[in-house]
């Protein structure tokens, strides 16, 4: 096991920047997610990483040694890919096995070692299928089997989990963060979905067109995110353009037209100043309620239903305060409000961030 | 009539055009080829109907044409080879290249829009007695004399390897294409270097398509007679060129039907083999 570093790596296709300069430190035995659309230069940094492409500038280092020149077949990594690349004309065992051979691994080991690598995955029985004879899950856990076999020190992981439907992709997501835990290797997950970033990581890194935007913890990118893109890509947020009158220690103060005045707690509000700024309240964060309920401190607004986006266990509604439109995702209790009726929006200040811009 | 009797007809109602050209063109024509082969040709140059087996005894145990049917079969396989090991590493080229693929394939099929016979003439111009090659040589005082290039074996292995090469390359590379490039990638981080997982990914993975471009070669090889004919000497007649000699030059249709039906057979034999363990699909894939 190993750190990854990457020194201000920067990757230039002909005139096209895929990835800006970029410096990222990864701990031993950290899960850290590469998040972002598509084109966000994420899956380049994984291949830099991997060795499948050469960064234009900067340094990759792992474990404390530089890599640039070393080829792929050296570095000792784990790499699956999104379509898994198993090798169609070998048996399950034989893909497992195929790393093992390129090492000082004892003949008479190996069997065994693929055997425990195939019941990690819990796929004890298959050894002697034909990758084509196997689910989209099952080959999935295999070409998870064949990259944590040889040991690597690093773990990679290229969208893993984008081609299997929905309800197998939460499984997976369960199963590959209990086997990354007990083997404890450093891993390195690119994704563009928000939900698996948020489940699995330790930290999160959202990049957009070849830029980080932000590292941190997934409360930290979820609760505090660092910009409007990353407000926008985590769920829905309502952005709102707003004055900061006050900064303090403790927080600052958001005065936004017709929500009034929002204290706004520091730890969600870094890098804001005095001056034009930018509320971001989560769409899970702003409650309809009915005309004259109870709103126990919370700031409030009175709001009109425009839109009703029913989603069974939640609905999203669009509604409109004041001038703007806002987005509210809320639980449905009882029935959902209709379309023209007159509700009250209600949010907590503390659940709000602040972004500065204009 | 039901749907389902208008269902049924309708694969038939579509093939009936190709069905019917496909009967009237080519297996009227082989059975009326086959019902000759028993024929007997008359020492007045007459056809006697009938059903003799004079020619084949003559074509199945004479020596003459079984050394020439072997010597065909060696040219075929040398040729096919030879085209195997130009091709491949031609199709990898282009199959990895991250250039124009389509334009590059293009210009693999730009030969087929000249005449064979041009093409296969092209090497009397480079390879004969006042060629290209033999000015160059004696150009630069290598040779006095002009050195004999052509009418021999290796002229028409040399004009059957052009002719044949672009369908070696473009199966190849067809079979190249359908392997997910990630495949190599994967055996790479595994620990294999790039030529330890060419030889045992990517190899094996491609040689459904270099099977496809061997048997068309080899087939397409064996059944020529024009290359022969251009490019070889008097002792390098290939089969084909029996019976062209029967049926053109001789007139002896019954023995060149035989013959022709003798060389349908050994190379129907061949591909009946392919087809049992490889399948046709593949073939398929490489000549769409």
């Amino acid at each position: 096991m190993s750190s990854v570093l990457l020194k201000n790596i920067v990757k230039r296709f002909g005139d096209f920047t895929a990835v800006h300069k970029t410096t990222l430190d990864i701990p031993d035995g950290a899960f850290v997610t590469l998040l972002g659309p598509s084109g966000c230069g994420k899956t380049t940094t994984l291949r830099m990483i991997a060795g499948l492409l050469d960064p234009t500038e900067g340094d990759i280092v792992i474990g404390g040694r530089r890599v640039n020149d070393i080829p792929i077949h050296k570095r000792n990594l784990g790499v699956v890919f999104q379509n898994y690349a198993l090798f169609p004309h070998k048996s399950v065992a034989e893909n497992v096995a195929f790393g093992l051979r390129y090492r000082d691994v004892p003949k008479a080991d190996i069997p065994r070692r693929v055997q425990a690598a195939l019941e990690l995955v819990q796929l004890p029985d298959l050894g002697a299928r034909r990758p084509r004879e196997l689910s989209g899950g099952q080959q999935q856990r295999v070409a998870l089997a064949r990259a944590i076999v040889i040991e690597p020190d690093v773990l990679l992981l290229d969208e893993p989990l984008s081609a299997l439907d929905a309800n197998l992709r939460e499984d997976m997501r369960v199963e590959l963060k209990r086997i990354q835990e007990r083997i404890g290797v450093t891993t390195v997950f690119v994704t563009h979905d928000q939900s698996e970033a948020l489940a699995m990581s330790d930290r999160i890194v959202v990049m957009s067109a070849g830029r980080v935007e932000q590292v941190g913890a997934p409360e930290q990118v979820y609760n505090a995110p660092a910009s409007e893109f990353v407000a926008n890509f985590l769920g829905a947020s309502n952005i709102v353009p707003c004055m900061c009158t006050r900064r303090g220690p403790e927080g600052a103060t958001l005065e936004a037209p017709a929500l009034g005045a929002i204290a706004v707690p520091a730890a969600r509000a870094p890098k804001l100043r005095e001056g034009p700024a930018k509320l971001v309240l989560r769409a899970e964060k702003l409650q309809l309620l009915p005309e004259g309920a109870p709103c126990d401190g919370r700031i409030t607004a009175p709001a009109v239903v425009e839109t009703v986006d029913y989603q069974g266990q939640t609905v999203r509604y669009f509604v409109r305060i004041g001038e703007r439109q806002f987005q509210a995702i809320n639980l449905i209790e009882e029935r959902p409000f209709a379309v023209g009726a007159r509700v009250v929006a209600a949010f907590r200040p503390q659940d709000c961030a602040g972004l500065p811009g204009t | 009539m039901s749907v389902e009797a208008r269902e049924a007809r309708q694969p038939w109602i579509l093939l009936a055009p190709a069905l019917s050209a496909v009967t009237l063109l080519l297996f009227v024509p082989l059975l009326f080829i086959l019902v000759y082969s028993f024929w007997l040709r008359t020492a007045t140059g007459a056809d006697q109907p009938g059903f003799f087996l004079d020619n084949w005894r003559e074509a199945l145990t004479d020596p003459f044409y079984r050394d020439i049917l072997l010597s065909t079969l060696r040219i075929a396989a040398i040729t096919t080879a030879v085209c195997a090991l130009m091709g491949y590493p031609t199709a990898y080229f282009i199959a990895r290249s991250r250039g124009d693929k389509l334009l590059m394939v293009l210009l693999l099929m730009l030969p087929f829009w000249i005449s064979y016979i041009i093409r296969t003439m092209s090497w009397i111009n480079i390879l004969g007695a006042s060629g290209a090659a033999n000015a160059a040589l004696m150009a630069l005082g290598v040779v006095s004399e002009p050195v004999n290039m052509l009418y021999n074996e290796a002229a028409v292995i040399l004009g059957l390897t052009h002719y044949l090469l672009p369908f070696m390359i473009l199966n190849v590379f067809v079979s190249l294409e359908g392997i997910d490039a990630n495949v190599e990638a994967a055996a790479n981080s595994l620990g294999a270097t790039r030529w330890q997982s060419f030889l045992e990914v990517t190899l094996p993975l491609s040689l459904p398509g270099l099977a496809a471009g061997g048997l068309l070669c080899f087939v397409l090889g064996a059944g020529t007679y024009i290359t022969p004919l251009i490019l070889g000497g008097p002792r390098d007649a290939m089969f084909a060129n029996l019976v062209f000699e029967a049926i053109i030059t001789q007139l002896n249709w019954p023995l060149g039907s035989a013959l022709s039906l003798m060389l349908l057979l050994v190379l129907g034999a061949l591909v009946a083999i392919y087809n049992r363990y490889l399948g046709m699909t593949q073939l398929m894939k490489g000549l769409g």
